[in-house]
């Protein structure tokens, strides 16, 4: 990330880090980051107290990848995208779209680029105006940029409504509020897509809706990132929604990013206790769905004052005296797969990680409780609902090291094992080196703490 | 937290104990309700017959303008007064709702028979303390003096989960969270120790960590007091595991309905299991194409003639553009359906795949309809079911 930062100085344009391992397997692992958010922070003020909506948050997307960034209302999920298209400026941090950090430009210039990323809202119909017909919303984007004739504006309209499945015959002259929620999410698609932008930014944009009218929604906006080649950034609190459309998904909570991994893995091999705990909460339509989940219990603490340590700590079944003191942060522990976590729930498959938690270790393996491992309470049932769903990840076989050597939780610099030298579990795709994924700069995707802590592992 | 001991005298009606008797708790027989527009009449909810046992979870499921709001509305008796027609019986521990005076129907409201509304937000006051909208009906219903129904007050908010109830009772509705804010409203609803409570989306809008909270507090309240529950909601998912029988709703009529078990393994409506294929699973590989349900409900003024589902239906025919199925049993008599060619293991008993097939629905049907069609009624033969890829091994698509 040093050459960014020196490059970014002066002129709006900078050039993107190398790809690094936080990008991994996305669909063309080597496809062109088009936007980076760079340990970008979000407060507001609300008098003398601070509210750290966003503090400090990392990734990466890349050319034709669906990002998705999950988590709980107020965890600042919806503020991270507001911050990416600049309409709600970052406090501090950076925004790299292409070749240009959006927080340098200029309004004048701001607006230009806008045109290339477009947002669409959660409840679409307060998004539209009610007084103005569906045609005149959607060509609004062409109408400002003067694009086109006005015969060529009427064409594309057409064409654009009828890519987003609604009848321009009938539907043109019509006023949003003669239409259901779904179809005026169609119509705030149809005028997204208007001025041809690269990145959608899709902000709760199917949880005003039934599943049934979901479906429609998720699918359509699967079928028109195919057509137009978009990239996009899907915000939602529903992990299964955001697993089905998204190539890598992100984990918030309380303004920081948890966990980062592909939808498949993390849904696998969930580290942290929180992604679990997401994971738990969503309804299984089937009857014979046995979930012990613990529904996370307590609220959201306040992002004026969050904990400290670890800020899941306070509501998560497996915290220990060492989360309410240092902070966990970002790191590897599969390649593309990091996690902020003292003791997360799984632990590298190729070894990177070099932290080897009793805890989770114990509780992920589905062991029983192995008293002396555990450093303190593990709550009674042993097994968390997901880790008992991971064949392949966390039962095969352990490295020559095992779990038994009680190396203390010292996860903030921990020397890198080496790589075991047993086969690479099953499941994912073969672990390149353990090195591998060390080495390639893990900050321009993993900064949730990355600005801080320099005790980053280097090697 | 069993307090349902002084019910008041002015509480003229009488009501059975809830061991005492026996038949289900409620009974709603041939239940229409239509709304007068400028447009013409709507017929929101088209003859539906259930039954709700005491202690029991029925679950209404639809989509959005499937009449089951309205359904639940017309049991409550909560309706304007004015442009409903209303026909059909509503009868709730013996008594015919449908026949009774606003008045009577107040004493039942809050102390036998309570809602959870969807948006807790306009549901409450805004200008009233919490404590306030709690106490009011214990005071109303079970002559509590004021002290006693603060003290059970502070009880209830703790029952369902709110920190220093003490303190927050004298909150206003904004300074809530949404998910507190249901579980104020929760609290409102149990006040009384009512028999059965009426769930309508309760956890529409909000988080899936939060609905999975609120559900769970209402299954423990429900079990804890021996409570029948309708939950009505959109999601399949959120039914499932909590509903005891489950009611398929589409365009103001019941399409399906059974033990919760038998729905999902055996389903027959065709309406049932596009919405089941319609939510996104987890276990599913992340891209997988949903089957989503093409189109939308219809126009309830001017319903399609026979099956109402027909228009969406992969798998329609003649048959069911021309004459209306009636709602059959099937297998076991609690088991109820309206379709013509109804899923047999998963696959439609239609004889030839429809031409006007659209959508994602159409690729999958491709593989059932290959074969050559069994007639009509005759249990198809073991076959790809008609899932999104075929291999889901969730969704139940073993034979019962």
């Amino acid at each position: 990330m040093t050459d960014t930062t020196t490059a970014s100085a002066g002129s709006g344009s900078v050039s993107i880090p190398t790809p690094d391992s936080g990008g991994a397997e996305a669909p063309g692992p080597d496809a062109e980051i088009v936007l980076t958010a760079d340990r970008l922070v979000v407060e507001f003020r609300s008098g003398r107290q601070t509210v750290q909506a966003v503090s400090g948050v990392s990734f990466t997307v890349r050319n034709g990848e669906t990002l998705g960034l999950v988590g709980e209302s107020g965890c600042g999920k919806s503020t991270t995208g507001r911050a990416l298209v600049q309409v709600q400026p970052p406090t501090s941090g950076r925004v790299i779209y292409k070749d240009q950090d959006l927080t340098t430009l200029n309004p004048r210039q701001l607006r230009r680029v806008r045109t290339k990323i477009q947002m669409i809202f959660q409840d679409p119909i307060s998004s539209l105006n009610p007084r103005r017909r569906v045609r005149d919303i959607v060509a609004e984007p062409l109408n400002i940029w003067g694009r086109g004739t006005k015969k060529e504006r009427a064409e594309k309209v057409r064409e654009m409504l009828v890519a987003v499945g609604i009848d321009p015959d009938t539907a043109g002259d019509r006023r949003p509020q003669e239409f259901s929620g779904g179809q005026c999410q169609r119509i705030s698609i149809a005028r997204a897509l208007m001025a041809e932008p690269d990145l959608l930014i899709c902000d709760e944009p199917v949880s005003a809706l039934d599943v049934s009218v979901q479906a429609q929604i998720l699918n359509l906006l699967a079928d028109l990132k195919e057509r137009f080649g978009l990239t996009m950034v899907f915000i939602a609190h529903d992990l299964a929604v955001v697993k089905n459309v998204s190539d890598r998904v992100a984990v918030m909570y309380l303004g920081k990013l948890v966990e980062i991994a592909q939808s498949d893995e993390l849904y696998r091999a969930a580290a942290h206790p929180y992604t679990e705990a997401l994971l738990a909460s969503i309804p299984e339509p089937d009857p014979d769905h046995t979930s012990d989940h613990k529904a996370l219990t307590g609220e959201l603490p306040s992002p004026l004052n969050p904990p400290s340590g670890c800020r899941f700590r306070t509501r998560c079944p497996y915290a220990q005296d060492l989360c309410a003191e240092q902070e966990p942060p970002l790191r590897d522990i599969a390649p593309g797969h990091q996690v902020a976590c003292h003791f997360p729930l799984i632990e590298g498959e190729s070894g990177t990680g070099g932290t080897v938690s009793p805890v989770a270790l114990t509780a992920a393996a589905g062991l029983p409780a192995s008293s002396s491992q555990r450093p303190t309470a593990v709550p009674p049932n042993p097994g968390p609902p997901r880790a008992t769903t991971l064949p392949g990840v966390v039962t095969p076989p352990r490295p020559p090291t095992p779990p038994a050597p009680p190396i203390p939780p010292a996860p903030v610099a921990p020397a890198p094992l080496p790589p075991p030298s047993t086969a690479p579990s099953s499941g994912a795709a073969p672990a390149p080196p353990a090195d591998d994924a060390v080495t390639s700069d893990p900050e321009a995707d993993a900064g949730g703490s990355g600005g801080r802590k320099k005790k980053r592992k280097k090697q | 937290m069993n307090r349902r001991s002084p019910k008041s005298a002015s509480t003229s009606l009488d009501f059975p104990d809830a061991g005492g008797s026996s038949g289900p708790l409620l009974v709603v027989e041939d239940l229409h309700t239509a709304f007068r527009t400028t447009r013409g009449t709507v017929r929101a909810v088209d003859g539906v017959s259930l039954s709700v046992d005491r202690g029991k979870t029925l679950g209404i499921v639809g989509e959005s303008g499937s009449g089951k709001t309205v359904l639940s509305r017309s049991i409550m008796g909560l309706l304007p007064p004015r442009d409903v027609i209303t026909s059909g019986t509503v009868h709730f521990a013996g008594h015919e709702l449908t026949a009774m005076a606003p008045q009577q129907l107040r004493q039942i409201w809050g102390a036998e028979l309570s809602m959870i509304f969807q948006d807790p937000m306009t549901a409450l006051n805004p200008v009233k303390r919490i404590g306030k909208q709690i106490t009011e009906s214990l005071r109303l219903h079970v002559d509590m003096d004021r002290k006693e129904a603060v003290a059970t007050a502070i009880e209830l908010l703790r029952s369902v989960g709110i920190p220093s109830p003490e303190e927050r009772i004298r909150w206003y509705p904004f300074q809530l969270s949404g998910g507190m804010r249901q579980r104020v409203m929760i609290a409102i609803a149990l006040a009384c120790a009512p028999r059965l409570v009426m769930a309508d989306e309760p956890t529409t809008g909000l988080d899936v960590t939060v609905q999975a909270q609120i559900l769970d507090l209402l299954g423990d309240l429900q079990r804890e007091r021996h409570m029948a529950v309708i939950l009505v909601t959109h999601d399949l998912g959120v039914v499932a595991n909590r509903a005891d029988d489950i009611v398929v709703m589409y365009a103001g009529r019941i399409v399906e309905q059974a033990p919760t078990r038998t729905l999902f393994h055996d389903t027959h409506m065709p309406y049932t299991r596009a919405l089941m294929d319609s939510i996104p699973r987890l276990a599913d590989p992340s891209g997988v194409r949903l089957n989503a349900i093409a189109g939308r409900p219809p126009d309830l003024i001017h319903p399609p003639t026979g099956c109402r589902f027909a228009p969406r239906c992969p798998y329609v025919q003649d048959k069911c553009r021309e004459s209306d199925p009636p709602l059959r049993t099937a297998g076991s008599p609690d088991h109820l359906f309206a379709c013509w060619f109804p899923l047999v293991n998963g696959v439609s008993t239609a004889p030839v795949a429809s031409p006007t097939l659209r959508g994602p629905v159409a690729t999958a049907m491709a593989s059932v309809a290959a074969p050559p069609a069994p007639a009509p009624g005759t249990p198809a033969p073991p076959a790809p079911p008609v899932d999104r890829d075929g291999t889901d091994p969730a969704t139940g698509e073993q034979p019962s």
